[in-house]
């Protein structure tokens, strides 16, 4: 007979352990499952001595396990010892690989063959998903590991590490660093190079390849494994090497397989999405509820309280209250009329459009990350050119947009329901066009990360959102008079069409009169002059192109590529022609935007002569910098080596201006033709950076600057996802004497960035500094602006927008 | 085609980026020089009693102004070093100083009257052309270096360098102890050898004559000559390799040693001279109207 219980708790992470707690403390009868030999393993495998942290702080804990900032090893003593004292009912080494049956009687099954039946079944597992399995003969027998806690355990052994990401990189290297271990290296990849690891991580990869300390071997992939040897399929044949550990490093797979195995459904096929969950944390399968990281809650304090709630449910409970009502008090007291937190909640997904579908636990989660702002009649909600990427819902009142410039009066009205400033969530810059109340207005102002998970959780949401944003975006660009009653045949003979980098939409010399609004990314355009391609300009996200062959006929003139990944609306050069005829100023507008071009194409003709080398060097720096990142820049620093003395004062400047840290390594990066791109933050129209911030500690600033906030509870995720390296995670070094007590009395270590050592010796005292993650802000909010541009002495260092840049114009300056 | 940054950034124009030397078209050059002209014409138009010094009306206004540049010139240190906020540029700062200081030539010379002796005023005047003679060779170098340190390092940082040197190191120790005592010994030679010593003329003119490595290596190479015997797996011939790619690596970061001292020795002649000749212009000052 199968262990039976009311209620089964699988993963014992802060939201499973403060679960079973509960369980625990009511006298419910519970096990909970855990994988490992050990609790709550995503914070066991933190680094050693990390600092946690206990965030968001205006939400109070409610559990039965205690939680509060400090060291990661506290932490889990804590836990272990209250698991202990308040009798939970752990059960380690029991991975869940099947539920079956339905609520009242379910059937667990455990890796191994176990099965246990439950009542009730609480979904804790996190995330963190199962590391991806080597499937070649001889796994069973053989050592195969898919984690490397500490290298320096091994000694004398044959390794082979599968594997090119960093984790085996980091791998590879660490075992291979000591040679007192005497350990042989040999790290596996099944193809040629090494494109998903970081920069850095690779240079030390070959570096260590090139002293004779580890054996790379590419285009490999494992094939059996025996008693001390693998055999490898390689590019030139078959070959047996000496191994007695493999250790495995292939990625995992996101748990979402799993779940819904379990019967339970997500909200979308988006690879965002969470699953569907009731205001009881119940999902689509009635008897399983699914709380913490997994339903979309990545802070440890969130999970505990899902944890305590959801049995204090389970149990009956109907009028417990979630512990973030505080927070959303707070977010409402500014509102009129005294109402409370549910009539709020209640009014602005009944009037906000795409708010309709959630649910009212996703609504309560929604506006956690969400604000929302009384605006008075004639109020500026936001200007034209400001930087912002938030998403506003109208609940009541009425905005306009004002598309031109230069006569407020011309303006287009959204209607409460609607939404606006989505071009700035969509393409990652500045606002297009200032937007005013036309009345008095309650708006929802819906952060980037959160109307991403809102379009990941409700399609309709999404497909809304798309439409809208199509139509506005081509009436701001073509916003000659023009209404959305105008567009409509256009809108709807577009099309949004997403081009890999280095994809082209269109070829020189080819015919087609498609026009192409580039919507995310950025594009391209390359002429070919003397049989070699030139570099003519830079699109960033918000241009339109290939009107030229419509109006004037014949080919296409130009190639257009994509520079990063893209996001073009295709829109049928028919339904645009139509448009064209019914307006004259738009094709006058039209017409005067391509004498600009055809501008440029007259002066590359003529130049191609006078000056093909600085036509071709110039070609070739700008596909550098393209390469390297500079198309999804917004602001990217630049140091020309043909002035650049080496100094380093840009480096201390910057450290100087920030809490002592600097954020930018000068001599690091990529250089070409003296043209020298370090590693700094180039803040990125859509940074990578945010991806994955559990506290969404990573916003584009007043000045289109991506920065870090104190919320940062450095996790390193940020740092791992950033493509150019340019985040560190670092602690703020102790204050240091003034600088003129350094000047006349020596003390001090002097401007810039102290060193460890000097930080080491003079920290204070008592509570230990945590790692947070440090980047470049743009110097946002110092006058002058940033520092390591005005700290150059000789204007080496310069900050560019790409898309000045990256002009024709620049061709005289080579010259010259 | 056209679109809207196009006509942001139109055909001329573009960027703003100069060096410090070009900044603004040359805007303090044309200043400093408007001064010296000033400097020069009133020098002959103005008729000075008994003869051209430094104590007349004209000689006062050009030692008040001299002694004022100096001192702001002196000002380049600190603004290069205090981080505060507000909307200056170094790089504006050291166009200016260059000009200015390089007009001190004719203001501070037409301040003299070509008077000189031995007396701390020569003293002073001698002292800042040191100053203004080094800081001539700095915008030399300046102009001239960075481009050369910029192709020799290749994106290597210098910490790489390092520990690409830090790493050739442990190999050779592992490789040299099979090695008898005599061999063993040079390799050791190689391995104490500080890539950061050797003296001031060594850094600058990047000839090391007595580095170990190489001598290790020619001494290594002439032990094997006499008894070449096994193939291959001979751990002098990996110690040889090693040696070969250790001296690559050296002859790397010596020149990219060599090219920042070249960037940096002037100042070490520049800034302390620099305080030399403020103590001596406050002397010049002070016995001018005690003593005079
Ligand atoms: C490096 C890092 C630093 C972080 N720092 C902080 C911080 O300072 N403050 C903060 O608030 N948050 C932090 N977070 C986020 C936080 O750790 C997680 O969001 C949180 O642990 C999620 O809790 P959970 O209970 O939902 O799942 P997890 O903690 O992931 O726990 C899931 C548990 O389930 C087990 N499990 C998985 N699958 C099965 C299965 N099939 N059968 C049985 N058991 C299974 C796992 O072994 C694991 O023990 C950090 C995250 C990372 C990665
Ligand atoms: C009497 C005249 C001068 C005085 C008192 C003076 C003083 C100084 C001082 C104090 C510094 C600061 C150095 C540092 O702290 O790093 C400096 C830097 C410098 N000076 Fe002068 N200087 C004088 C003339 C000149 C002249 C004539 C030139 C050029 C022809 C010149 C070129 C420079 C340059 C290029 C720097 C370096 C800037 C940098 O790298 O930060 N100076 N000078
Ligand atoms: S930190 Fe990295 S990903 Fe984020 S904006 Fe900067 S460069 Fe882009
Ligand atoms: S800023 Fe980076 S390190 Fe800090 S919490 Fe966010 S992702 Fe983690």
């Amino acid at each position: 007979m199968a262990e039976a219980y009311r209620v089964a708790i699988v993963g014992s992470g802060p939201a499973g352990l403060s679960a079973a707690a509960r369980a625990a403390q009511l006298g419910i009868s519970h096990v909970l499952l855990e994988k490992t030999d050990h609790l709550s393993d995503t914070i066991y495998k933190y680094q050693k001595g990390k600092h946690v942290m206990a965030t968001p702080s205006q939400l109070v804990l409610r559990s039965d396990c205690d939680f509060d900032a400090g060291k990661r090893e506290a932490i889990l003593d804590v836990w272990n010892r209250q698991a202990s004292e308040q009798k939970i009912n752990v059960r380690y080494h029991s991975e869940v690989v099947k539920i079956g049956g339905v609520a009242g009687a379910f059937t667990i099954a455990l890796k191994g063959g176990a099965e246990i039946q439950a009542e009730a079944i609480v979904l804790a597992i996190g995330t963190q998903g199962n590391p991806n399995t080597l499937r070649v003969p001889g796994v069973e027998t053989n050592t195969v590991q898919y984690q490397l806690d500490d290298p320096g355990e091994y000694v004398d052994e044959h390794i082979t590490v599968i594997g090119s990401g960093d984790a085996g990189i980091e791998n590879a290297v660490g075992l291979a660093a000591d040679p007192e271990q005497r350990n042989t290296v040999t790290i596996l990849n099944r193809s040629a190079d090494f494109s998903r690891a970081k920069d850095a991580n690779v240079k030390l990869l070959f570096s260590m390849r090139d002293a004779g300390r580890l054996t790379v071997m590419t285009d490999t992939a494992p094939n059996l494994l025996e008693e001390g040897f693998i055999t490898l399929d390689t590019r030139d044949g078959v070959a047996k090497i000496p191994c007695n550990r493999v250790i495995a490093r292939m990625g995992s797979a996101a748990p979402r397989k799993f779940i819904e195995e379990c019967g339970i459904e997500f909200t979308s096929p988006d690879r965002e999405a969470f699953p569907k969950l009731s205001p009881v944390f119940e999902s689509t399968n009635a008897g399983i509820f699914v709380i913490g990281a997994l339903a979309g809650y990545p802070l440890i304090k969130h999970c505990m309280n899902q944890g305590y709630d959801v049995i204090e449910f389970i149990n009956g409970n109907r009028t417990l209250k979630p512990a973030d009502e505080p927070i959303l008090e707070g977010k409402f007291k500014d509102l009129p009329g005294r109402r409370g937190v549910e009539y709020w909640l209640e009014f602005l997904r009944d009037n906000v459009a795409i708010l309709e579908e959630l649910s009212p636990l996703q609504m309560r989660e929604f506006m956690l990350d969400s604000d929302v702002h009384a605006v008075r009649k004639g109020e500026v909600v936001f200007e034209r050119n400001a930087p912002g990427s938030s998403l506003f819902g109208i609940a009541s009142g009425g905005v306009r947009i004002e598309i031109d410039p230069r006569d407020p009066t011309r303006a287009v009205p959204v209607r409460a329901g609607s939404v606006f400033g989505e071009v700035g969530l969509i393409s990652g810059r500045r606002r297009g066009a200032t937007v005013r109340a036309s009345e008095d207005s309650i708006l929802v102002e819906i952060p980037r990360n959160a109307a991403l998970k809102l379009m990941a959780s409700v399609p309709a949401a999404k497909r809304a959102l798309a439409r809208i944003s199509v139509e506005r975006q081509l009436l701001q660009i073509f916003g000659s008079g023009l209404g959305p009653g105008d567009l409509a045949e256009v809108v709807n003979s577009s099309e949004i069409k997403s081009v890999k980098a280095g994809e082209t939409i269109m070829n020189e010399g080819e015919e087609g009169y498609d026009i192409y609004v580039i919507r995310t990314g950025s594009m391209i355009v390359e002429k070919t002059i003397g049989g070699k391609p030139v570099f003519l300009s830079y699109l960033p996200a918000g241009s339109y192109i290939g009107e030229m062959a419509l109006i004037e006929g014949g080919k296409r003139t130009a190639t257009v590529r994509a520079g990063i990944k893209s996001e073009v609306i295709k829109i049928s050069g028919e339904a645009f022609k139509a448009l064209l005829a019914k307006r004259p100023n738009l094709l006058e507008k039209a017409r005067a935007d391509m004498a600009t071009r055809q501008d440029l194409n007259a002066f590359i003709e003529a130049k191609k002569d006078s000056f093909s080398g600085v036509v071709d060097m110039y070609s070739s720096v700008a596909g550098f910098l393209v390469q390297n990142g500079i198309g999804e820049a917004t602001d990217v620093l630049l140091i020309d080596e043909n002035l650049c003395v080496g100094c380093d004062n840009c480096e201390k400047a910057c450290a100087d201006s920030h809490e002592g840290l600097s954020r930018l390594d000068r001599e690091a990066g990529r250089t070409y033709a003296h043209l020298h791109v370090p590693t700094s933050c180039r803040h990125c129209e859509h940074p990578h950076c945010m991806a994955d911030c559990p506290p969404n500690a990573i916003h584009r600033g007043p000045d289109g600057e991506v920065f870090i906030d104190e919320t940062c509870i450095g996790c390193g995720n940020c740092q791992r996802n950033c493509p150019y390296g340019v985040i560190r995670m670092d602690k703020v070094p102790p204050k240091k004497p003034s600088l003129l007590s350094w000047i006349f009395f020596g003390r001090g270590p002097g401007p810039g960035e102290p060193s460890k050592k000097w930080s080491y010796a003079h920290a204070k005292g008592g509570a230990e500094q945590p790692k947070k993650a440090i980047k470049c802000d743009m110097c946002s909010g110092i006058e002058g602006g940033p520092a390591c541009v005005r700290a150059c002495p000789t204007g080496a260092a310069i900050r560019v927008a790409p898309e000045a840049f990256l002009s024709v114009s620049r061709l005289e300056r080579i010259e010259g | 085609m056209a679109t809207r940054q196009l006509s942001r950034s139109a055909l001329a124009g573009g960027t703003n980026h100069e060096g410090f030397l070009r900044h603004r078209n040359f805007r303090w050059l044309k200043i400093a020089g408007g001064l010296c002209l000033v400097s020069i014409v009133a020098y002959l138009l103005i008729d000075q009693k008994p003869h051209p010094n430094g104590g007349s009306a004209y000689g006062y206004t050009l030692g008040t102004i001299g002694a004022l540049l100096i001192l702001w010139l002196t000002m380049l240190g600190l603004r290069k070093r205090a981080m505060t906020r507000g909307r200056w540029s170094l790089k504006a700062w050291t166009s200016a100083h260059v000009y200015l200081g390089l007009s001190l030539i004719i203001v501070a010379t037409l301040h003299t009257g070509f008077h000189f002796g031995w007396n701390v005023h020569t003293l002073a005047y001698v002292l800042m052309m040191i100053v203004i003679l080094s800081g001539m060779y700095g915008i030399t170098v300046y102009a001239a270096l960075p481009r050369f340190l910029s192709n020799n390092r290749e994106e290597t940082t210098q910490t790489q360098m390092l520990d690409t040197l830090r790493s050739l190191d442990r190999q050779l120790h592992d490789a040299a102890q099979p090695l008898d005592a005599g061999a063993a010994e040079l390799v050791r030679r190689s391995l104490e050898d500080n890539p950061f010593g050797g003296g001031l003329w060594q850094r600058l003119s990047g000839n090391y004559p007595k580095c170990p490595t190489r001598i290790a290596q020619l001494e290594l190479r002439r032990m094997a000559r006499g008894m070449r015997s096994s193939v291959g797996a001979d751990p002098l011939e990996k110690v040889d390799m090693l040696l070969e790619r250790k001296e690559s690596a050296l002859t790397l970061i010596r020149q990219h040693l060599r090219y920042k001292a070249l960037l940096e020795v002037w100042l070490y002649i520049h800034i302390p001279v620099t305080f030399a000749l403020i103590a001596a212009l406050a002397a010049h000052i002070i016995s001018v109207f005690f003593y005079w």
